[in-house]
């Protein structure tokens, strides 16, 4: 929760739907707080450069919100790879945020390109 | 097929707004990885922007009183929306080279597309944005490509 809070003031992003529970509930109809998309994508995004280290550069990073994810839900972000290219040394992944119910919230991609 | 969007709504596609000076600094970029409690040090120690710090970076800043009564701020790039709660869609990135503190950037967003799509609960307005990072001197950084869903 903490976190959340640091990263819409960070963002600078004053949607009630992240820290104002009866207004989000009642009249955007939501189950609760809303986990922002866009922190899912950094998420992602981690999950990526953590793996890549210093091994390379990401060139592209894509994703899409599929459904909400509200706070209090264990979220998990993944990834596998699903194409290499020897010819250009890069890395394309499918990653993906997953909720408790291990349903993905955000499926994504990512391109990498390893040093040499 | 569309009922929502009207021509004079569609006629904002193409528009660009004011391009936005944002100066980077470390204690912006540590504040960023804090938030999202990345676990790289070139992060933690803001030696290098992580991949979506510059989400966000051009909304305009104004007043708390101009806000709308959801929180967000008015988009100058969008006319009045039939639909009026908004989720984040998703995001493109291509990134060209990596942001560091004292990199001054230009950011340039442009409304690219509006439509309609039926959703499991009731219909659906997406609007796609493309926002280009520039340095000062020109050199590209990072192209953004971004959806936000109005239902």
């Amino acid at each position: 929760m903490v976190s959340l809070f640091l990263y819409n003031a960070v963002i600078w992003n004053p949607h009630r739907i992240h820290f104002d529970e009866t207004y989000t509930t009642q009249v955007e109809k939501h189950r609760g707080i809303v986990v922002d998309g866009p922190l899912q994508g950094d998420w992602l995004s981690q999950a990526v450069t953590e793996w890549l280290g210093d091994d390379g550069a990401l060139l592209e990073l894509e994703y899409s919100n599929r459904r909400a994810a509200y706070l209090g839900e264990r979220l998990r972000a993944g990834g596998e790879v699903t194409a290499i290219d020897t010819s250009l040394g890069t890395v394309t992944l499918s990653i993906y945020i997953k909720n408790g119910n291990d349903v993905v919230t955000s499926p994504g991609r990512a391109v990498v390109r390893l040093r040499a | 097929m569309s009922d929502l969007l009207t021509p004079e709504i569609r006629q904002w596609i193409g528009r660009s707004d004011e391009p936005q000076r944002l100066e980077v600094t470390r204690r912006d970029i540590v504040k960023y990885a804090i938030a999202t409690q990345q676990r790289q040090q070139k992060y933690q120690q803001g030696d290098e922007a992580p991949p979506m710090f510059l989400f966000n970076a051009h909304q305009p800043l104004v007043p708390v009183e101009a806000l709308r009564s959801d929180g967000l701020t008015m988009d100058p790039l969008l006319p009045d929306l039939p639909l009026k709660r908004v989720m984040a869609g998703g995001v493109k990135n291509t990134y060209h080279r990596p942001v560091k503190p004292g990199d001054a950037l230009i950011l340039t967003r442009t409304l690219t597309d509006i439509y309609e799509k039926q959703g499991s609960t009731g219909p659906l307005i997406f609007v796609v944005y493309a926002v280009r990072v520039e340095t000062e001197d020109g050199e590209l950084v990072m192209d953004e490509t971004r959806r936000r869903i109005f239902r």
